[in-house]
This record gives C-alpha cells, sequence and structure tokens, in this order.
C-alpha cells in the first residue's frame, strides 16, 4: 500500500520516499508505542528499502527485545559537583523519548554517558544490551547521533560528506536516500561550508541515520532553527518514528516534545523529578482547569451563581475559576448567562500547558 | 571494510579536503616555492661552506626548504587541521560511527604524508630544472624516505601538540611561533654554521635540525662524510614521533575543548 505520510496535516519533504503502510501512534508510557498496520513489521526496520513486503531481516520483534536503554542508578560528578544523582529511566524500542531539563540539570552528562561519550560514576547503563562505557564498533554501528554543536566536514560536497560517514558502517543507506530522508537531494552538489544553518542541521540528522541505526540520539536538533525548518526538521523526526526508530531527544522546546514524543522525562538539579506522557506529566491531565472571563457590567463576584470553587475577581474585573472538572463550572455559568443575557464572549477554557508544567517542575526541584 | 580499504577510503575524502583548503595550499605549497624562489634570487651567484665541502646555494637551499615544506605540511597544516575538526565538533562526531580511532588518524597522516612528498617533489624539480640541483635515483630514495618518515613523525607532533592549543584561533599563532625560530635555528633560511655549539647540539637532538642535515646529505654526501644515509638523523626523529605517539595516546582528546 502506497500511502504518503503526512504528520500533523503537512507536506512531508520525504513523502516520495515514505511509501510504507500509514502507522497509528497510540501514545503511552512504557514500551513502544508505534504500531504498524502490519504486524510483521516490528519497530526498528532498517530504512534501506522503503518497500512495504520487505521482510524484517535480523531485527528481534518488539515484544521480545528488551529496552533500548536501561539506566539504573546513575550517578555522575565533576569533583565535589554531583550532576547526577542516581537516576532510573527506560526507553522502549520505537519510542520517541523527550529528555527535558533546564541548562545545568545533568541532561547533557547523562545523553553522553548513554551516547559512550563519558564515563560515568557509579550506577548501570544498557544501550541496545551493551555497556556504552565499553561498547564497540558494532555498537555504534547501530546508533545514530546528532551531537548538539558539530560541522559537518566543511570542505567536502554534501553527497561527499555522507559517502565518507556510509564508509564507516558496515551496511549503510544509500547515499541519495539519506539525503531524500532529510530533505537535501538538491543541496548533494553543494559544499558543506556553504549550507545555512537549518540545512546543516539536516545534513548532521542525514549522518546520524547514513548508517541506518537502530537508535538515534537527537541533541537539541532544532536549537536555532526559524519556526519553518523546526517544523521540516519534525516532519523528518516524525518520519522515523513511522519507521519503527527509537529516539532519544532532548530540546528546551516544549512545543516539540508536545509534538513528538511518546514520554517525557524531566531532569532538575541531578533527578529525575517526572515522567509521562504528553498529556499527563505532572499530574496534567488532573491538575485543575482555569476557567476565565471578564465580569459584564455593573455584576459582581457575589451575584454569580453557586459554583464547585471560589471565584477570584483580578484586575480589570476578570474573574477566574480553577476546578479539575471545568464542565461543572461552565454549565451553572453558561445556564446563568443566556437566562441574564450576558454574552461573556471572552470566556476562556485554559489547560496548563506542557510549559507551565515543566517550569513549575523545574523550579520546585531548586 | 578491510584495514587498507578504510584507511584509503579515509584518505580519499581527507586528500579531497585538503586540495579545497586554501590555508593547506598556503602553508604546505605557495609559501616553500617562494621562500626557495625568493632565496635563489638574492643569493642567485653565492656559494658556501659545509662539511668542508663547497655548495652552490641552490644544492642547500632546496634540501632545507623542503625541510620546510614537510614541517608546513605534517605539522602545521594539520595542527591547525586538527584543532579546527576537534573543536567544531567534526572530530567527535567521527568517533560516534564504527570507524576505529586508527582509521581517521591515518586519513591525516596519509594526507600528510603525501602532501609533504608533492612539495618535496616540487621544490626538487625547480631545483633540478632551473638551478643546476642534481640528485640521483640513490639519493631520491633517501629523500623519499625521510620525506616519508618524518612527514609521519611530524603528525604525530602535531596530535601531541594539539593538547596544548585550546582554541582554533591560537593554533596558527602557536605554529608560527613554533616553527619560525626552529626554522632559523636549524639552518633553514641561513646555515647554523654561526650558531653557538651548545646550541647547534641542542638542535641535532630536536626534530628538525636531523631532517635538514639528513636530506642535505642525501643530495651531496660529501656534507656528511660521505655518508647518503644518515641513519643516525633518521632515528632522533623516529624517537620524536614514537615519543609523541605515546604522548597523544594519553591526552589527545576528540570533543571540544571549549565545553
Amino acid at each position: 500500500m502506497n500511502v504518503t505520510a503526512r504528520p500533523h496535516g503537512r507536506r512531508a519533504r520525504w513523502h516520495l520516499v515514505l511509501t510504507r503502510t500509514r502507522t497509528s501512534r497510540a501514545r503511552g508510557p512504557g514500551r513502544s508505542s508505534v504500531t504498524t498496520a502490519d504486524p510483521a513489521r516490528p519497530p526498528g526496520t532498517p530504512l534501506a528499502e522503503p518497500a512495504a513486503a520487505q521482510p524484517a531481516v535480523g531485527v528481534p520483534p518488539a515484544a521480545d527485545s528488551p529496552a533500548a536503554i536501561t539506566v539504573h542508578g546513575l550517578r555522575m560528578s565533576y569533583g565535589s559537583y554531583e550532576a547526577v544523582r542516581g537516576i532510573d529511566f527506560e526507553v522502549g524500542r520505537g519510542e520517541i523519548l523527550a529528555f527535558l531539563g533546564p541548562n545545568g540539570a545533568g541532561k547533557t552528562t547523562t545523553v553522553e554517558i548513554c551516547e559512550g561519550f563519558r564515563k560515568r560514576a557509579a550506577g548501570e547503563v544498557r544501550v541496545l544490551g551493551d555497556d556504552p562505557a565499553h561498547a564497540g564498533p558494532d555498537w555504534r554501528a547501530r546508533v545514530g547521533v546528532v551531537l548538539q554543536e558539530s560541522a559537518p566536514e566543511a570542505l567536502l560536497t554534501v553527497r561527499e560528506c555522507l559517502s565518507m560517514y556510509a564508509g564507516y558502517y558496515p551496511t549503510p543507506l544509500p547515499v541519495g536516500r539519506a539525503l531524500e530522508l532529510v530533505g537535501l537531494t538538491d543541496k548533494a552538489g553543494d559544499r558543506c561550508d556553504r549550507l545555512s544553518g537549518g540545512q546543516l542541521r539536516r545534513l548532521d540528522m542525514a549522518l546520524a541515520l547514513i548508517g541506518d541505526p537502530e537508535l538515534i540520539f537527537l541533541d537539541e536538533p532544532t536549537t536555532g532553527f526559524d519556526p519553518t525548518a523546526r517544523h521540516a526538521a519534525w516532519e523528518v523526526i516524525a518520519g522515523l518514528r513511522e519507521l519503527g526508530k527509537t529516539i532519544f531527544l532532548t530540546t528546551h522546546y516544549m512545543e516539540e516534545a508536545e509534538t513528538l514524543a511518546d514520554r517525557i522525562l524531566v531532569i532538575a538539579a541531578g533527578r529525575i523529578v517526572a515522567s509521562g506522557t504528553p498529556a499527563t506529566i505532572g499530574g496534567r491531565a488532573t491538575d485543575a482547569t482555569l476557567v476565565s472571563f471578564t465580569l459584564p457590567d455593573g455584576v459582581a463576584g457575589r451575584d454569580l451563581p453557586a459554583l464547585p470553587a471560589p471565584v477570584s475577581v483580578g484586575k480589570n474585573r476578570v474573574a477566574e475559576v480553577a476546578h479539575e472538572y471545568p464542565m461543572r463550572v461552565l454549565q451553572p455559568l453558561a445556564d446563568w448567562a443566556v437566562d441574564h443575557g450576558y454574552p461573556l464572549a471572552d470566556i476562556s477554557v485554559h489547560r496548563p500547558s506542557l510549559e507551565e508544567i515543566y517550569l513549575r517542575l523545574a523550579s520546585e526541584a531548586k | 571494510m578491510s584495514t587498507l580499504g578504510l584507511t584509503a577510503h579515509q584518505v580519499r575524502y581527507d586528500l579531497r579536503a585538503f586540495t579545497r583548503n586554501p590555508r593547506a595550499r598556503v602553508f604546505t605549497v605557495a609559501t616553500p616555492v617562494i621562500l626557495l624562489l625568493l632565496l635563489l634570487s638574492i643569493f642567485h651567484s653565492g656559494s658556501l661552506h659545509l662539511g668542508g665541502h663547497k655548495l652552490i646555494t641552490a644544492e642547500y637551499y632546496v634540501p632545507h626548504i623542503i625541510v620546510m615544506g614537510v614541517l608546513g605540511a605534517a605539522f602545521g597544516n594539520l595542527l591547525v587541521t586538527i584543532v579546527g575538526k576537534r573543536e567544531s565538533g567534526s572530530l567527535k562526531r567521527r568517533r560516534a560511527t564504527p570507524a576505529p580511532a586508527w582509521a581517521i588518524i591515518a586519513g591525516d597522516v596519509v594526507t600528510s604524508v603525501v602532501s609533504a612528498l608533492v612539495i618535496a617533489a616540487v621544490l626538487i624539480l625547480i631545483g633540478v630544472l632551473f638551478y643546476h640541483v642534481t640528485l640521483d635515483t640513490a639519493g631520491l630514495g633517501v629523500v623519499v624516505l625521510l620525506c616519508v618518515v618524518s612527514a609521519a613523525a611530524y603528525a604525530a607532533i602535531a596530535y601531541a601538540a594539539s593538547y596544548f592549543v585550546g582554541t582554533v584561533e591560537a593554533a596558527a599563532p602557536v605554529v608560527q611561533l613554533t616553527t619560525l625560530p626552529l626554522y632559523f635555528l636549524s639552518g633553514v633560511f641561513v646555515p647554523s654554521t654561526n650558531l653557538p655549539a651548545w646550541l647547534n647540539d641542542l638542535m641535532s637532538y630536536l626534530p628538525v635540525r636531523p631532517l635538514g642535515v639528513a636530506l642535505q646529505a642525501a643530495f651531496v654526501p660529501a656534507t656528511n662524510a660521505g655518508r647518503r644515509f644518515d641513519a643516525g638523523a633518521l632515528l632522533v626523529i623516529l624517537i620524536w614521533g614514537v615519543a609523541a605517539v605515546l604522548f597523544a595516546m594519553r591526552r589527545f582528546s576528540w570533543g571540544p575543548r571549549r565545553r
């Protein structure tokens, strides 16, 4: 079946190459949340051949495979400063995990330990079944990395740069396919030092994909992007999800985490302070919803109908009511407004945003 | 990919990047050629005595400017390149792949050796074609051997020296500050016969002057008591190379220093 994958309703740059059966996405904590219409196709399917009928070779089925990343009791110190203070988490195969945290929270240290770039002081880390501190080339071939800051080979062309990296891997993607995946086909002959910032980041992504990895670390992949470039990058990442790749994403953009992640992990002051789906993290699903509106002329707070929570009236006569069941506020309020002919035109129902939740979690950890 | 295949793969791309790098072209090709032509224009009709033997100036300057070319290619240019790649994250990025460290380093070393041989060939051709310099086959073989070994050793020293250079901005000044005095004290620009004996002795144990002495002997064996191949000089260079490899194995860093 040829289905053009267009996540979030936007036109994907890679729609020509993703001709696989559309996959659906079920957000939920824990294991892989990617389900495919073809039950024979597990997460981690190689990118090399786009044909839907291609058998999955050498990839264990999701149901039997252990988590892609398991971290237990991880600690790391720099001198007397303890950057990571005993954290535990798992990333399921085929899952996109967003790892959030303020600068200095221990985020980069944790990621670099998982990438095999940094030693740890204590704890257990398994990435694709191996300890990254001692992992060899076979392990590296299964892991793709987009570093926070890295300039590709400035004096080579985009195609040459990808060809050079392809030569490092046992079963690389064809260069043309990697270019297609990130939408850089028309820049293949350009020298890397002549690319824009967004194009360089896409090349970085292509370099992470060229070895056809099972697991991809994306460290702030869209920092410095304009909104158009950011959305294009999200489409690429969402495309990788469709192919069942496991993605460990660090970002400072809450919208990015909310759009892409199956699960979010928040680290602050070296500890995991929250874990959950974008919809539920930090009690987001059960937190009170705020109903607010401007009081009509001549109406005081005491004139309002009986509501299940106290009303506070702030400046400019804006009334606010917070309650975990917003309908119990809205129903009496609506009856009252209709009966009295008040339009309440500016009424708003506000659920705490991921950013608000994140900021609360981060400040509580201080 | 086989060991040889992976090295060849890396060298192919490193050489391509090298030939597109204007700094590399200036460091390794333009500067030595211009200096050779300048020195030979200034001292065109002159001659000098070395080891009791009379030389025309070109017989002196061709081998000594080759020293400069080899050092420029394998140490100067490579040090700036390594620090640049390290600080831009390019080296760390390569380490995130299954490519073994030796393949990445071999790319740099072979590129340095090839460029050192190319500049040596250009300088020899200028000397032979326009300045009456002669070099027989045995001499040419010794020159090639010296260039290959010393370029590899200087490349190792560049890897070791990168430990002391924190930023890419500092790399070029460090190269100038280390190589320029060595050129003068090792007889690259002017014969070092007037140096105090202790300084001459000291220079004989540093990695630059032995290459000049050995190359001079390859062109004119009479300057080295008739010995065309100066094994002692080559040994000094080799020891420096091995020491640099041992240091780099402990201290070389793949990731950017600034974070």
